[in-house]
């Protein structure tokens, strides 16, 4: 230790030179780029330069007479850039973000309303608008909409003797899991893992039953959770659905060993792909009807900029992805976007009929950030995956674990 | 954020051994004051310059900014506006008064402890076995390598896919032979077992690795001399080889403890820390403020991430310590 000492002057300096360094580097605008190049970024790394994707960015950047120079990383990433950009003053001039983390984003005072955009956004279903919704203020455009339903396998439900068709409320269903899993098939799978996944897999039996998530421990909170520790504990799911993601829970459906798996509009192609025949339904509310599904999919959103003469191009940019052809296109280029309009659904289902339960489900979808929700939601989603893992582990009972998420969100929220 | 809490444990001990170099020139000159004096003293300083603005770079300013994030109330709007409210010590008290605290600093405890005594113990054994140099010990040591080798995140899912609780392979054997299904990943009361055993598996090439280094280091007259005497096996390894393995073993037990204790791949990837905080450790619970819900809370995440580097930094100067007493005795 004692021999080390002289060293600390020199090494004072050099921390100093170094802190300095990085603070011009931080403080140099690196900026948009320059008027005739736009940036973009967008969550689907796996379409390269040359996917039809990318194309069509591109043509919509020539449109505008403008260059558009495109980034793609993963969802969490993209969040996590998009704060550090801003951050620098160095935002993109649009991105496309997944829905929930639009209101966070919104928050910060980061992005643009559509209304200093100049965007027209009448024509956008309003369950969907809301998602990307603060303070009255609209931030950005959903560019299409995924939602959950239910796949089943139709060769399991007809060996059971099982009418998909006969499963309108959540007795009917634990109904036919009964008749499934008696037949000697396995019931359902689902995800309830601790993320985000398992809080997005579990809202539609929680709206299902009227639940509110200002109030989580409601009776009808509690009674939407044990409907599925009930499914566990009868051995209609397996117990592997606590660690389950959706992709997991997929492979297990597409095993061909499960009756029922709860799965999204992302996986139609693969469905259709199956060594066995499947189909879908929707997913049933308590009493009957369809249960208000969570809407999932990415909003167009452009970040604040210095030079507020960029809006214009960038909204022409944003309106040539978000016509009804550019929604069509958008749906069929991913397999599982219905467009955010009426016009666009049309469309779309003119085009491909088969989507049809899947319109009517992201037409009966609710954004996750909605009734005004906005930032609160993420810390109310902690407490309610972490309220669903304790009592599906059998740590605490349903009501115990919904009373201690909510204490938790109030306490989180402040 | 929580990586860094490694080095300053591992810089401690090699910046004390870069220390003598540049700096016994540097009082030199000073005591004489001559231009000759002066210039050699500029030299070092030049060569210790790359490896000065490295270490602040790298691991100065990292370190610094951890501790303001923590010393901070920043909210997503306060770390994009750069105006966050000065917090001091409270996001500290928040994780202190967190429900989440006393399990993840018992889980944590367990986690590292029972993962390093394992680790450390399997690999010596290993280590003690494949110095007898059989034949096809080299290549059965290769193999041993291979957990170190995997991508971590090839290494947990498969451990994640074994453990399952429906289908997983363990289970299938475990039923095969009469017993229950052991709910591994998804019970609260096994969840902890099962990133540890994931996590004695991978760490075990690495204490393999240098303790059979220990090994070969240690004269193999002292063995001769010791049969010669009748020291049966047991003897020998008590005797000899666990004796003269000590510095070696230090500080093995002391990277592993590091390592083990900044672990967050492999909890989160099998477990994400549940069910509900069933598995939760500290880096695992900074790791979820930060990036895991769609909300990041960086101000607690830097908070533990600090007490982790804490932790590792107090073990440091235990093992620094030790070293010395040693070196005296």
């Amino acid at each position: 230790m004692r021999h080390r000492k002289p060293l600390a002057r020199p090494a004072a300096a050099g921390l100093t030179a170094a802190a300095l360094a990085l603070a011009a580097a931080c403080s140099s605008d690196g900026g948009s780029g320059d008027a005739e190049t736009y940036t973009w970024w967008d969550p689907y790394p796996q379409h390269t330069d040359d996917s039809a994707w990318a194309e069509r960015v591109d043509a919509c950047g020539e449109e505008a007479g403008v260059t558009i120079d495109r980034t793609a990383s993963d969802t969490t990433d993209l969040t996590n850039q998009a704060l550090l950009a801003a951050q620098e003053g160095t935002s993109p001039d649009i991105i496309l973000l997944d829905n929930p983390a639009v209101s966070t984003l919104a928050d910060t005072g980061m992005l643009t309303t559509v209304d200093e955009l100049g965007l027209d956004v009448t024509g956008v279903d309003e369950n969907l608008l809301a998602a990307g919704v603060v303070d009255d203020a609209a931030y950005g455009i959903p560019v299409g909409a995924n939602t959950l339903a239910i796949y089943y396998n139709a060769e399991i439900l007809e060996a059971a003797g099982v009418d998909p068709a006969s499963i309108t409320d959540w007795d009917t269903l634990t109904a036919a899991l009964a008749q499934v899993t008696g037949n000697g098939d396995k019931g359902m799978t689902f995800a309830a893992i601790g993320t985000e996944e398992g809080s997005f897999q579990f809202l539609p039996w929680f709206w299902g039953a009227g639940a509110d998530l200002r109030d989580l421990d409601s009776p009808e909170a509690v009674a939407a959770l044990e409907l599925w520790t009930g499914w566990l504990e009868s051995g209609y799911a397996p117990n592997s659905v606590i660690t389950n993601s959706q992709n997991t829970t997929w492979e297990e459906f597409l095993t061909g060993e499960f009756g029922f798996a709860l799965n999204g509009t992302w996986q139609v192609n693969s469905a259709a792909e199956a060594d066995f025949a499947t189909g879908v339904i929707q997913i049933p509310a308590r009493e009957g009807g369809i249960a208000p599904a969570p809407t999932g999919g990415e909003f167009l959103i452009a970040p604040v900029q210095a030079d507020a003469e960029r809006y214009d191009i960038t909204r022409q940019i944003v309106e040539c992805m978000t016509t009804p052809e550019g929604f069509v296109e958008t749906a069929t280029t991913f397999a599982y976007y219905v467009p955010p309009t009426a016009e666009g659904q049309e469309a779309l289902l003119e085009a491909e009929p088969e989507l049809e339960p899947w319109v009517t489900a992201v037409r009966e979808a609710k954004g996750r950030t909605s009734d005004n929700l906005g930032t609160d939601y993420p810390k109310i989603s902690e407490a309610l995956w972490t309220a669903v893992q304790h009592a599906l582990s059998g740590s605490a009972t349903p009501a115990e674990a919904l009373q201690q998420a909510q204490a938790d969100a109030e306490a989180a929220l402040g | 954020m929580t990586t860094t809490s490694v080095d300053p444990a591992g810089r401690a001990s090699d910046g004390g051994a870069a220390g003598p170099g540049p700096a016994a020139p540097a009082r030199d000159g000073r005591r004489r004051r001559n231009p000759a004096g002066a210039a050699r003293r500029w030299t070092a300083i030049g060569f210790a310059a790359p490896l000065l603005a490295y270490l602040a770079v790298f691991y100065a300013y990292p370190l610094w900014r951890n501790i303001e994030l923590s010393l901070h109330d920043y909210t997503v709007r306060a770390f994009v506006q750069g105006d966050p409210a000065f917090a001091g010590f409270e996001k500290y008290a928040e994780v202190f008064t967190s429900n989440a605290f006393g399990p993840a600093l018992v889980n944590t405890a367990l986690f590292t402890l029972v993962s390093i005594a394992f680790q450390y113990a399997i690999g010596l054994a290993l280590a003690v076995f494949f110095h007898a140099n059989f034949r096809l010990s080299g290549v059965l040591r290769a193999l041993f390598l291979v957990p170190w080798l995997l991508p971590l995140i090839v290494s947990s899912s498969t451990w994640a896919w074994m453990l399952n609780s429906d289908h997983g392979i363990i289970n299938s054997v475990i039923e095969a032979f009469g017993g229950t299904q052991i709910n591994w990943l998804t019970s609260p009361d096994t969840a902890l077992t099962a990133v540890i055993i994931a996590n004695i598996w991978l760490g075990v090439p690495f204490n393999l690795v240098i303790l059979y280094a220990g090994l070969q280091q240690i004269p193999a007259e002292v063995y001769e001399a010791a049969s010669i005497d009748g020291a049966t096996a047991p003897q020998r390894f008590w005797r000899i080889t666990f004796p003269l393995l000590r510095s070696v073993s230090a500080i093995t037990l002391l990277l592993g403890f590091v390592y083990t204790l900044k672990v967050v791949d492999v909890i989160w990837i099998m477990t994400t820390g549940g069910p509900g905080d069933a598995s939760l450790t500290l880096a695992v619970w900074s790791y979820r403020e930060a990036f895991g819900t769609g909300q990041p809370d960086f101000s607690p995440a830097a908070a533990i991430g600090n007490l982790l580097i804490l932790i590792a930094l107090v073990f440091g100067f235990v093992h620094l310590r030790m070293q010395r007493t040693w070196e005296r005795s």
